[in-house]
């Protein structure tokens, strides 16, 4: 199995991810598309991990898990307040700089 | 060799193909189903790629617990089916610019990350040639709570600061 | 072809898809006598005869249950999600089953010497198994919170949402108990935890891990098992579907062989939760007087106990208060797993097990 293959695949889904970060208009996609970039970035490292034989790639893996946890938890938080003020999940709802 | 090439495509087209999924509808529960998919098909990559404990892990926090998270939060404010804004040109928000732009941009990080790739050499080892895998919990534990053990400490100081965080952001606050 | 063929005719594979049928059988059969019991226990509990007309003393109960649902009339409400509507009760039954694969039920056999070398007694033989069951009862969530969504009523709605809140609540309990077994055994695959509890501590005390560090592991097996009440949505824990309160929680719109399926998942996922606790502290299959070879006995044993508790429970306790449930889970289970944990990691260090 060349790695290679498990390093196209990460950029596929890092670029998925990205793509729905720029394209979606809905903040809860966009919560799910960073989650899917970061965890093309797990692939690639536990991949690189494998490779090399060591373990470093998998314990970034779940600091970039706990990474991911806390920056969900924050985000649905801040999801739910916006919510609450305008009824959308559209970023453009909430440009004004105060209400 | 070979079956362990199928394996690999199968559990990669469901990664893809889930994530796919995820930006390409409209109701968001079926984005988070959809990416739950595709956290199951990476779970299987991380088997062939002899790490097993990742991928019960990825399970467990990922499916299990942040997306629940994802899933409860999108029921709890019963979010509109669809974001018009994305297709109806009428509707106050509707941005087209920004979607063209957005595009672009995508298909450059896309091509960006070609390019890098054709010039990167020994993409072609293959990934379990050179050394045996390390991946027993055993040697994970010892150096997690060895080399790892200030960024293990300062984590869970993160985890502290977004828990105050997100009780903080969602409380009701009384008029 | 020859190769498949060839793999197909090996003794080991045939007796390992016998012992995947058994499971499977087993588990199925296995929740159709639960429902005989509940009845049984309910009624002896509260002094009526319960089931009794259908065949002897009705033990043929279940199966008139099983023809009634199977019969029934299949009913969507107008509004709900068709796709996820039909796809949570498999989810639920998916999981459930999946969930008992990593479980051992008994000592390595060579079936009176028809395999050339001894196979385990489980589906599979997976080393992170404790962390792989824990994996796929958390994917059991899905299927209530999304009957709860698609069913697109108030009732099912709020069952699925408390049941999530709960069963993310009682999981970190779930897993401090969990990782304190783990611990003090050195591995996380349950043939090598139950295996390192065979034997006698001064010769009378089974050396199960209930007793192991007293009272560390007494602590963790009681957190363990009421974390697995709330797991399975049993009573006392049984909001989801709190017949006062929300109708029938989330399956309040299913029927006929839907229902049927929630219903199988419940009974599984307490077989699983007995089997899993057996294993993790009660010695699995070792115990006095049965020889090592069938061990499986005493395992049957242990889990029909274990499963007359989870029945005793449901028709001893009143349910919690949704508060109540948790307070409890976060103020008291939780901070007591954690410190079990941290005394056990002590005294593995101290007695260096």
């Amino acid at each position: 199995m060349p790695i290679g293959y498990y390093l196209a695949l990460s950029g596929v889904l890092f670029a998925i991810g990205a793509a729905g970060v720029f394209l979606r208009r809905n903040l809860i996609t966009l919560l799910l598309s960073v989650e899917i970039m970061l965890n093309a970035v797990n692939l690639s490292f536990v991949a690189f991990g494998r490779q090399q034989g060591s373990v470093d790639g998998q314990i970034i893996t779940f600091f970039v898990m706990t990474v991911a946890a806390a920056e969900a938890a924050v985000g649905l938080a801040l999801v739910i307040a916006l919510f609450r003020h305008r009824e959308s999940l559209n970023p453009e709802a909430f440009t004004s700089l105060k209400w | 060799m070979g079956s362990d090439l199928i394996l690999f495509g199968l559990f990669a087209a469901v990664a893809v193909m889930g994530s796919l999924a995820v930006i390409g509808q409209k109701n968001p529960i079926y984005s988070v189903l959809a990416l739950i998919l595709s956290f199951f098909g990476l779970s299987g990559l991380y088997v062939l790629l002899e790490a097993p404990f990742v991928a019960v892990v990825q399970i467990i926090i990922y499916a299990g617990a942040i997306m629940v998270l994802f899933l409860f939060v999108v029921m709890l404010l019963n979010v509109p089916r669809e974001d018009a804004a994305e297709w109806d040109r009428t509707h106050p928000y509707y941005r087209p610019a920004p979607a063209v732009l957005g595009s672009a941009l995508a298909a450059a990080t896309l091509g960006l990350l070609a390019w890098a790739f054709s010039r990167t050499p020994g993409l072609g080892a293959g990934v379990a040639d050179a050394r045996p895998a390390a991946s027993s919990v055993g040697q994970l534990g010892r150096v997690l709570f060895t080399d790892y053990m200030f960024a293990f400490e300062v984590t869970s100081i993160l985890i502290l600061i977004a828990m105050v965080g997100a009780v903080a952001l969602a409380r009701k606050r009384e008029q | 072809m020859s190769g498949v063929l060839d793999w197909l005719t090996m003794p080991q594979t045939i007796f390992f898809l016998a012992v995947t049928g058994v499971v499977f059988l087993a588990l199925q059969v296995s929740a159709a006598v639960f429902v005989y019991a509940e009845r049984k226990v309910a009624a002896f509990m509260q002094q009526r005869y319960g089931p009794y007309l259908v065949g002897p003393k009705g033990l043929l109960q279940p199966i008139a249950d099983i023809v009634k649902l199977v019969f029934k009339e299949e009913l969507r409400p107008k509004a709900a999600d068709g796709l996820l509507f039909a796809a949570a009760p498999v989810i639920s039954a998916i999981a459930a089953f999946a969930a008992f694969a990593p479980v051992p039920f008994g000592a390595s056999t060579t079936f009176f010497g028809l395999l050339p070398e001894p196979m385990p007694l489980q589906v599979a033989d997976i080393n992170v198994a404790v962390l792989v069951i824990f994996a796929i009862t958390s994917m059991g969530v899905y299927g209530i919170v999304l009957a709860g969504w698609a069913s697109n009523s108030k009732y099912s709605l709020l069952g699925g949402l408390r049941s999530s809140a709960q069963m993310i609540s009682y999981e970190l309990a779930y897993g401090m108990s969990l990782a304190t077994i783990c611990m003090i055994a050195g591995s996380l695959s349950l043939r090598e935890i139950v295996d390192a509890q065979a034997g006698y501590y001064f010769g009378v005390i089974p050396k199960w891990n209930v007793f192991v560090l007293f009272p560390t592991g007494f602590i963790a097996f009681l957190v363990f098992g009421t974390a697995g009440v709330a797991e399975t949505n049993r009573a006392p824990f049984d909001f989801p579907e709190a017949e006062q309160e929300l109708v029938a929680g989330y399956h309040t719109e299913y029927s006929s062989m839907k229902f049927a399926l929630f219903f199988l998942a419940e009974y599984i996922n307490m077989v699983t939760a007995a089997a899993v606790t057996t294993n993790l502290f009660l010695g699995g299959w070792h115990g006095p007087l049965i020889p090592e070879a069938y061990g499986w006995i005493w395992f049957l044993i242990k889990l029909f106990v274990l499963c007359f508790v989870y029945l005793w429970l449901r028709w001893t306790l009143p349910r919690f208060r949704y508060d109540q449930l948790m307070a409890f889970g976060w103020k008291l289970l939780l901070p007591l797993a954690t410190i079990n944990l941290l005394v056990s990691a002590a005294g593995v260090l101290y007695f260096g097990l």
